[in-house]
């Protein structure tokens, strides 16, 4: 057995030195910078092109926390579509059934999605490499018909699913319903990075890699796999839950059929695209999950799927480390 | 006491066609232990090859075998250019080639035959049920094919000289290629099986499920099942497993949860059969030395 079980060795090595040089004017300054990109489409784009881009910042954020179990952790999951449609229930049952706002629904789905989360990282430690592949492909193909049920028909509306209304921009704020849902899902996006990125540089985040790489050295250096791997399995289906919550909000409607098992499979070939364990990556699978089949659905309705596997079997065989690996040799040859 | 009966004859018909794909998966698994996903996706190109030529007029038994043929080769050349570059890889790798496969044949079949969903001819078409309502004629003959089909391998792995040589190249290459095996070419040989008996399955269970793009994928979930139940490296226990998991879901599906968790009882089974005894009914127990 190599020592590298999950991944070639030389990537997803978070460049934490790289950044401790820098003076805080500058990390300033691109914080700044940062802001006035994510502000900018505000003001530039109209409203059909701000909804796709809020869906693609949600999208990405699913990657995200695909990307915490998958990438950083090693467990293979094809399911996480799974977490999205449960993130994206709870938010919709409690915004039309009880007239909550979307603020008030978002820690309950969170909580929900990592309670689950917790509940199906227990089996997999005993599933490794392919056995929860499988697995978590069989939950995926099963979530359709799992939500199209009776005997929660009441609460989930069945195969008709369930409509909710955009909240509106607070009183005082020139921002129509649209502008407003981009707003909110850049702040959570933002937030949820934020903390993954700080969760990924941080003592749990070596550790997570370390299981990764080589459980048994892990193990002898004193981690607990165990509780490693179903905590990691919880904070990745908490963060992709919440992206569910937003979808649900700013597509205004949920459905079973709108849950299937493409939606895993978008999410994994989104996290290889973008770049396996890489924070950033993740941001550019969000992109390319949602605008590579609009482009694509321009030749046939199937281009999309067969465009999807030739891109992601190109990315392994050519860039395994996907399109944030690519920038980062890049941008390493021309710091030499 | 009819309907249970006839349940479970119905429940031994489709389990034939688990215990085929549960099969094909369990080959490849054993050879390279890489489970492949597409598996279901490529039976369904293989049974929409065989409606093409039916539809063009060819006698249904002649477009069974050029099917068949033509799925071998499919299986074979999959192996040499996708498969083999990435022998070595990380799990993450192979599961992605995998999934890209499944998303490729997939979307290439609904691009090439369209989304409608067809009717697959049955060979064995007769009006009226036999035995007193107890089976269809389609059923005792799908049952006859794939009991045929598994014999048939079963045989060929043991007492060809061929057979011995893929089963030396899966057990233990480095000693075969020393033998003089070519490893390699073994391994593409056991994907075209795996491919062919993949299509016998769809070609079978065509007729009663309709054909169209996706018709393989609640199918492939419940070979799965099957393969581990059964032990996923023990061909004659997948066989088994896809047998009793067939029953198993007919039963179900007729007495207990309905025919609209039907996917939910294969996902149940698959956990189940993990969490109690993952290495499946009649499969070795992996010890593994750090």
């Amino acid at each position: 057995m190599s020592a590298s079980k999950g991944l070639p060795a030389d990537i997803a090595i978070p460049e934490s030195t790289a950044r401790v040089g820098t003076p805080a004017w500058q990390r300033a300054v691109w914080v700044v910078l940062g802001i006035a990109v994510a502000a900018a489409p505000i003001f530039v784009l109209e409203s059909f092109h701000l909804f796709q881009l809020t869906m693609a910042v949600i999208m990405a954020l699913a990657v995200l926390g695909l990307n915490i179990v998958t990438g950083y952790n090693g467990q293979i999951s094809l399911g996480h579509g799974a977490f999205f449609a449960v993130g994206a229930y709870c938010t919709a049952i409690f915004m039309s059934h009880y007239d909550w706002s979307f603020w008030a629904t978002l820690p309950i789905s969170a909580a929900v999605c990592a309670a689950l989360g917790f509940a199906i990282g227990f089996p997999a430690l005993r599933l490794a490499g392919h056995y929860l592949a499988l697995t978590t492909f069989s939950l995926a193909v099963a979530v359709p018909q799992i939500l199209k049920h009776k005997s929660i028909e009441d609460w989930t509306g069945g195969v008709q699913g369930l409509f909710l209304v955009k909240p509106d921009a607070p009183a005082g704020l020139p921002l129509s319903a649209d502008q407003w849902m981009y707003v909110v899902t850049v702040i959570v996006a933002g937030a949820c990075f934020l903390l993954v990125s700080n969760l990924i540089r941080s003592r749990i985040g070596r550790a997570l890699m370390a299981t990764r790489d080589h459980p048994t050295a892990a193990e002898a250096m004193g981690m607990d796999i165990g509780s490693l791997k179903t905590r990691a399995f919880a904070v990745s289906a908490m963060i992709t839950g919440i992206a569910g919550s937003l979808s649900a909000v700013a597509i205004e409607f949920v459905a079973p059929d709108s849950f299937s098992f493409g939606v895993s499979i978008s999410l994994f070939v989104g996290m290889v695209v973008g770049g396996v364990a890489s924070v950033l990556g993740s941001l550019f699978g969000g992109l390319f999950v949602l605008f590579v089949p609009n482009i694509a659905e321009a030749i046939s309705k199937a281009a999309p799927g067969v465009i999807y596997g030739v891109i992601l079997i190109a990315f392994l065989f050519l860039l395994p480390d996907g399109f944030a690996g690519l920038l980062r040799r890049v941008a390493a040859r021309l710091r030499r | 006491m009819d309907g249970l009966a006839h349940q479970i004859v119905a429940g031994i018909a489709t389990g034939g066609i688990y215990a085929s794909v549960a099969l094909a998966i369990v080959m490849i698994y054993q050879a390279t232990h890489h489970v492949n996903f597409a598996q279901g996706e490529m039976a369904t190109l293989s049974t929409f090859i065989a409606w093409s030529m039916v539809q063009a007029g060819m006698p249904y038994w002649v477009a069974f075998f050029a099917t068949i043929a033509v799925s071998f080769a499919i299986g074979v050349v999959v192996e040499r250019i996708l498969i083999r570059p990435v022998a070595n890889a990380p799990v993450l790798t192979m599961v992605g080639v995998f999934i890209g496969l499944l998303l490729i044949i997939g979307n290439a079949t609904g691009w090439i035959f369209g989304y409608t969903t067809k009717v697959f001819p049955s060979p064995f078409a007769s009006e009226k049920p036999l035995f007193g309502g107890l089976v269809s004629a389609h059923e005792l003959g799908s049952t006859a094919v794939t009991l045929t089909v598994l014999t048939l391998v079963w045989a060929f792995f043991r007492f060809t000289k061929l057979g011995l040589a893929m089963r030396a190249a899966a057990y233990n290459p480095r000693s075969a290629r020393l033998v003089g095996i070519r490893v390699g070419w073994m391994l593409a040989l056991g994907w075209g099986l795996a491919a062919a008996i993949g299509a016998v399955a769809g070609m079978m269970v065509a007729p009663v499920v309709f054909l169209d793009p996706t018709m393989m994928l609640g199918i492939l979930l419940y070979a799965f099942a099957g393969a581990l139940m059964g032990g996923i490296d023990n061909p004659a226990g997948a066989v088994l497993g896809g047998f009793t998991v067939g029953v198993l879901e007919n039963l179900a599906g007729a007495y207990v949860v309905g025919t609209e968790l039907k996917l939910t009882v294969a996902l149940a089974i698959i956990i189940g059969v993990l969490l109690v005894r993952p290495s499946g009914l009649f499969g070795r127990v992996v010890f593994s030395r750090v």
